[in-house]
């Protein structure tokens, strides 16, 4: 395996100069007097731009081609299944009479509990100043736009008439009636439309000085002038950045509260309700916990092959995966405290209704999902306990895998199982997806990886600004006094 | 770099012109730092000098620079603020016009307008157009987009978006004066002098 990795490798691979070869330096070890750094390569301002501007510099490799066209592919199943759903309707999926929520309510509320983590990195870490945030946060914060635009799609197509879809918003229509504000659905649309503006003004901000960098090495006319226009003509005037430096604060403080309450909003469409297993207070903060857990998964998924591939290896370091598999483990310790805590309830609520809807989950005729789910979700990170586990590139890749495998069938879980059985056993039935569903949802998948290829291409992939900013900051702490208010970049160091 | 024999620590000033200028003028001063501990002194005299049309430009926001250029704090936070209540008093009234005034509608016997059903919407509307004020705020006060800037004709100041630190004076500055202004930058330590002249 290793030997034909080696081969294929300089194939598939883009070719590097510079540093960016550096080998896997275990950086994870703890000792409160001296911190580890957080780049583990001889790096300095210089190098940084090299070693991120040429991931996009450089002609594209068969590698890449190979994960683009793949992805664009299975992006296809959309392109095909998503006009054959509307021209015949929703009867084309598996949805029956007591489960009308199928795979469309269950991918949209996986992809949008992916966002969350590119928010809690970029948002939520930045107010906490974790500066390890700084190696991940601009692949995190992307992976958080294309996912939510995955699960836009969702909403827009399974209203069944999706010409009608933009009676979700405060339009006015032929019919002069409003949309109903009392409806959690509809307060669905505002939570998703929010995070959505707001997550790209964020993405964007931050990406305005790196891109201006792209502008600046740009060699050929054309990146010059598409660089030049995204880059909004910043010059790393030091009025500006005063400026920017209070707007991003002021947007994370912003992005934080938001994040929490996009996932509260879109549990509020089940908790509402009156449908046994959804009608429950604990739903926000455990829905909440879940998406940054599936979210980080998802991070880990996406980061762990792209930093082999990019030479990041020394950016984006083992120190990083490793908190964010504690993270994994922690969220995945309040999930599975959820499920408990949820039969606990249902027994001391007294309500039968309510028992019998948490035994069905896990005795009755879908328990194979539910065990799935507690496997992934809740015994899966539990070994994450172990040092050499969570820094062993391989183990965390899988368990991430599972995660995401683990929180799709939570959701499917919650939206199927309540439904199939509720309160008249004579409407009882067993929802089935049909090809349609599975196609939509490959293709989801299909769109997100696109979304991401695309990124990785023409986007810089790691936050250089921020970056620098770390480099300056460890030469602070070593070699100037604190009171010093210098700012000397890390060269040599 | 070709130095000049008579002031040791002054760089050469290099002249870059627009090639369609008619009448040339010199619009703006370069002076090129190769760290952020010397532009931050420099900056400091550039201040003290008297200088008002004048910036620094860095890689990345070097801390210690808002008091060496005496910047004031910006208004943006008002602006945020502005925005978030905007948002808020725009998000319920418009759901209270609409569920309630305009055409008002019975579902499941909920009143037509209630404080708790509104504060999600109310809630994201206050997020939403607080976040707009934020960042379309920053552009508007840093006058962004603006395509064309005569650093732009400069090569070496493409560096300063990488691993170079510049500070620029305005050619409409009161004190702006190539030889003085040039000589005072490359006593404070500058590597490069250029002007851009259109």
């Amino acid at each position: 395996m290793k030997e034909l990795l080696d081969k294929l490798g300089p194939i598939l691979r883009p070719e590097f100069t510079g540093n960016a070869e550096s080998p896997e330096i275990d950086n994870t070890a703890y000792s409160p007097d001296n911190r580890t750094p957080l780049l583990t390569g001889s790096d300095d301002n210089t190098t940084i731009s090299d070693k991120v501007c040429q991931i996009v510099e450089q002609k594209p490799t068969i590698g890449w081609w190979m994960f683009f066209l793949l992805s664009f592919s299975v992006l296809g199943l959309l392109g095909v299944f998503v006009p054959f759903l509307i021209f015949w309707g929703v009867g084309t999926w598996g949805v029956n009479n007591p489960v009308g929520w199928g795979y469309a309510i269950v991918n949209f509320v996986f992809w949008i509990g992916i966002g969350h983590a590119g928010t809690l990195i970029s948002a939520i870490l930045f107010l906490f100043r974790q500066k390890w945030r700084t190696s991940i946060n601009r692949a995190a914060e992307a992976m958080t736009i294309f996912a939510v635009i995955c699960a836009g799609l969702f909403p827009g197509i399974h209203v069944g008439r999706a010409w009608f879809a933009y009676w979700m918003f405060p339009i006015p229509n032929q019919m002069e009636l409003w949309p109903n504000f009392r409806s959690p659905l509809l307060w669905d649309v505002f939570a998703v439309g929010t995070y959505f503006t707001v997550s790209l003004m964020f993405w964007y901000m931050g990406m305005m000085p790196d891109l201006a960098t792209l502008r600046d090495r740009a060699k050929h006319p054309l990146r010059k002038v598409v660089y030049g226009i995204l880059a909004m003509g910043w010059t790393g005037s030091h009025r500006h950045w005063h400026v920017y430096e209070r707007a991003y604060l002021l947007l994370a403080a912003l992005a934080t509260p938001l994040v929490l309450s996009v996932h509260s909003v879109v549990s509020f469409d089940f908790a509402v309700s009156q449908v046994a297993g959804w009608h429950s207070t604990i739903f926000p903060p455990y829905f909440v916990a879940g998406a940054i857990f599936s979210g980080f998964a998802m991070v880990m998924t996406l980061l762990v092959p792209a930093r082999q591939f990019f030479g990041l290896k020394d950016v984006i370091t083992l120190k990083h995966l490793e908190n964010m598999n504690k993270i994994i483990m922690l969220t995945g310790m309040i999930v599975g405290y959820s499920y408990a805590q949820e039969f606990f309830i249902a027994w001391y609520s007294g309500v039968n209704v309510e028992k019998f809807a948490f035994i069905n989950r896990a005795f009755g005729q879908y328990a194979w999902a539910y065990w799935i789910m507690v496997s992934c979700n809740v015994l899966s990170p539990q070994i994450f306990w172990f040092k050499k586990m969570r820094t062993s590139l391989v183990v965390m890749f899988i368990v991430s895998i599972l995660v995401n495998i683990g929180m799709w069938f939570e959701r499917f879980v919650i939206v199927v199982t309540s439904l199939a059985n509720d309160y008249t056993p004579s409407a009882w039935d067993y929802y089935t997806p049909k090809l349609t569903d599975v196609a939509i949802m490959l293709g989801s998948f299909g769109l997100f990886f696109t979304l991401f290829a695309l990124f990785c291409r023409f986007m810089p992939f790691v936050a250089m600004t921020e970056l620098r900013g770390v480099l300056a900051a460890a030469t602070h702490s070593t070699s100037t006094a604190p009171d010093d208010t210098s700012g000397k970049p890390a060269a040599g160091s | 770099m070709e130095m000049n024999t008579e002031m040791l620590d002054t760089p050469a000033v290099e002249t870059i012109t627009a090639e369609d200028s008619v009448d040339p003028k010199p619009v703006l001063m370069l002076a090129e730092f190769e760290t952020a501990d010397l532009l931050l002194v420099a900056a400091a005299q550039v201040r003290d000098q008297g200088f008002r049309l004048w910036d620094c430009h860095t890689p990345y926001p070097v801390h210690g620079l808002d008091g060496a250029m005496a910047i004031r704090p910006t208004l943006l936070p008002w602006i945020v603020l502005g925005g978030g209540a905007l948002g808020f008093c725009g998000g319920m009234l418009m759901q209270g016009w609409m569920n309630a005034v305009d055409y008002p509608f019975l579902v499941s016997g909920k009143p037509f307008w209630s404080i708790p059903a509104s504060i999600p919407v109310g809630f994201e509307m206050t997020i939403l157009f607080a976040a707009i004020g934020s960042f379309f705020g920053m552009l508007l006060l840093n006058g962004l987009p603006r395509l064309y800037r005569p650093h732009f004709r400069s090569d070496r100041f493409r560096r300063a978006t990488s691993d170079r630190f510049f500070i620029s004076i305005d050619g409409r500055d009161r004190r702006f004066d190539v030889e003085s202004n040039a000589r005072l930058l490359g006593e404070l330590g500058a590597t490069a002098v250029e002007v851009i002249e259109e």
